[in-house]
């Protein structure tokens, strides 16, 4: 029999620009996580340098061996920690990027795909996009990361979900706004669609870490949730407060509902491939 | 999100979930006053359901004692405007502080007997906002008290009323400032009473812009918020020469509501490619 894994969602209030104050943060929610027996932490996105940066981007970046990151290893001996920051490639581009860090040392980079530069966003004037939807072994099971923005644009679930992913990662920086637009905040209404949309369609696990907090008069809205591969939300946190969100995940819930519900196996990529290919004019390998 | 059905009269698309709104505001105005490293708020009351507003916003977020709530009339301010404005500052327990602006005002228009009722009516505002800024020091923050209709409009006087460091109602209309009001508990007079600036005796906002709050407020969500086009708007009913007369004043305002142009010369320049946060934090 298979055990639930505990994780944690620190939804923290980041200090813009203020990397050694961040690094202080993460380790106060590290240490609680760890007291309350969880094997992974997940902070929101850009949770070492804030998200609104700017002009800052350049001076907050480092490469992924920095010396800055050294405190987060550390921290990683005895709990899994997934952490925002930005990375400054080999190649000098700057990333916005969540790194996985287990027993000591960073396992897994992910840089934001999908940069929003629309409404109250600018990603793209100061950040160079990814180009890969990369899958790892978590404490939770397979999974991806899919930062913010990624997480809108469905291509990136189920390209993880086609990869064998049965949890997804989403680290987020969600500006709370839409109050006069019916319901809940709009924002909030928008994402709970979608984590549980993706949760049940896709019979996986979505951790949505987002944060709290004011930037320049925007606030984000926090509410993380873990949505489960049958659509239950296992756990909610409060809305603009800080909270440490605790929740199991079990990885025999996903075996049962794929049992149940088997989409994924009898999901057609080869069909997929065939028409993206088509359409773009490109020669499908092997056919 | 609600379906957008915009017509005239029907203030319903304009409904916002006060409570929430009001957990907004609070946090936005503690979080941002701490990250500028102050411990105080000031801000001013006319009488009005504005001020009403912040001040019982400040209240929840800070304390009464945080909160420096001055009424500075001139000599032709109603009565009314001062028994409002102390009725609101009982309700959420504000001190309320009179300075009269009348001895500074008459001083300097005395040796310029023709200036307009509007030079008269900008000075007063921007005395007012001068003794606002003065009673911030060394440790409060100025509360704006211009709502969302009056910004885009420009109806306000530039480094006068529209001056603050922190404007937690500036993103509602009007209409939903009063929505607002009755959740904080402003009293009923407060919010029922015609809105007027108070520059000249008898003046009233709607009287002066020539068109009510709840139709300028329809028309500036369809325009604003909902992106929608003039045509859209007078299909869906609303007047033509009115749309046209409400967008043509959210042009010409605009200067209102962005930083003075900077004239660019060098490699970097502030605003244009020297673009840091406002909140930028101290690492220490």
């Amino acid at each position: 029999m298979t055990e639930t894994v505990r994780i944690a969602v620190a939804q923290c209030a980041p200090a813009l620009g203020a990397f050694g104050r961040n690094l202080d943060m993460h380790e106060r929610w590290i240490e609680q996580a760890r007291g309350a027996a969880a094997s992974l932490v997940v902070f929101p996105e850009l949770s070492l340098t804030g998200y609104y940066v700017k002009d800052l981007a350049g001076e907050l970046a480092c490469t992924a061996d920095d010396a800055r990151l050294e405190r987060i290893a550390l921290a990683s001996r005895d709990i899994d920690v997934i952490a925002g920051f930005i990375e400054r490639a080999p190649d000098a581009r700057l990333h916005i990027a969540s790194g996985y860090w287990a027993k000591g040392s960073l396992r897994h980079v992910h840089r934001k795909v999908y940069l929003p530069t629309y409404g109250i966003f600018d990603d793209g004037r100061y950040f160079g996009a990814g180009e890969h939807f990369g899958t790892f072994d978590s404490v939770a099971g397979r999974a991806g990361i899919a930062i913010c923005e990624d997480l809108w644009h469905l291509s990136v679930p189920y390209l993880y979900s086609a990869a064998g992913a049965t949890v997804i990662f989403a680290p987020s920086d969600s500006p709370g706004r839409g109050v006069a637009e019916g319901g809940d905040l709009g924002t909030a209404d928008s994402c709970r669609l979608m984590n549980r949309f993706y949760a049940q369609y896709l019979t996986m696990y979505i951790v949505f870490a987002n944060r709290v907090g004011h930037e320049d008069g925007i606030g984000f809205w926090g509410g993380s949730e873990v949505v489960a591969p049958d659509g239950s939300v296992v756990a909610r946190a409060a809305e603009f407060e800080e909270e440490l969100l605790l929740a199991d995940v079990d990885p025999a819930l996903t075996a049962r509902e794929r049992e149940r519900n088997p989409l994924i196996r009898d999901e057609r990529e080869d069909l997929v491939l065939r028409h993206l290919a088509s359409r773009l004019g490109l020669g499908v390998p092997g056919a | 999100m609600r379906p957008l059905r915009l017509r005239p009269g029907d203030l319903s698309p304009l409904r916002i979930d006060e409570a929430l709104v009001r957990r907004m505001l609070v946090s936005f105005l503690r979080d941002e006053t701490a990250k500028a490293g102050m411990r105080r708020v000031v801000l001013g009351l006319s009488g009005g359901v504005d001020s009403a507003v912040v001040a019982a916003l400040a209240a929840e977020a800070f304390g009464p004692e945080r909160v420096t709530a001055l009424f500075t009339p001139y000599r032709t301010s109603a009565p009314a405007s001062r028994e409002h404005s102390q009725l609101v500052a009982d309700t959420y327990g504000l001190a309320l502080e009179e300075i009269e602006i009348t001895a500074q005002v008459d001083a300097f228009f005395s040796r310029m007997p023709n200036a307009d009722r509007v030079r008269i009516g900008n000075k007063m505002a921007r005395e007012r906002k001068s003794i606002e800024y003065d009673r911030s020091w060394p440790d409060a923050l100025v509360l704006g008290t211009s709502n969302k209709t009056e910004l885009l409009l420009g109806y306000g006087t530039q480094f006068g009323d529209l001056a603050s460091a922190l404007n937690p109602i500036g993103d509602l209309y009007k209409t939903q400032l009063r929505e607002l009001a009755l959740n904080v508990g402003v009293p009923g007079q407060v919010v029922s009473k015609p809105p007027s600036a108070e520059l000249w005796e008898g003046q009233t906002d709607e009287g002066e812009l020539g068109f009510g709050y709840s139709e300028a407020d329809l028309i500036l969500y369809g325009l604003v918020d909902r992106r929608m086009r003039a045509d859209d708007l007078v299909s869906s009913g609303f007047e033509g020469t009115l749309v046209s007369r409400i967008r043509e004043r959210v042009r010409k305002s605009h200067f209102k509501r962005v930083m003075p142009l900077i004239a660019k010369v060098s490699l970097r320049t502030i605003g244009h490619d020297f673009l840091y946060p406002r909140d930028w934090e101290a690492d220490l």
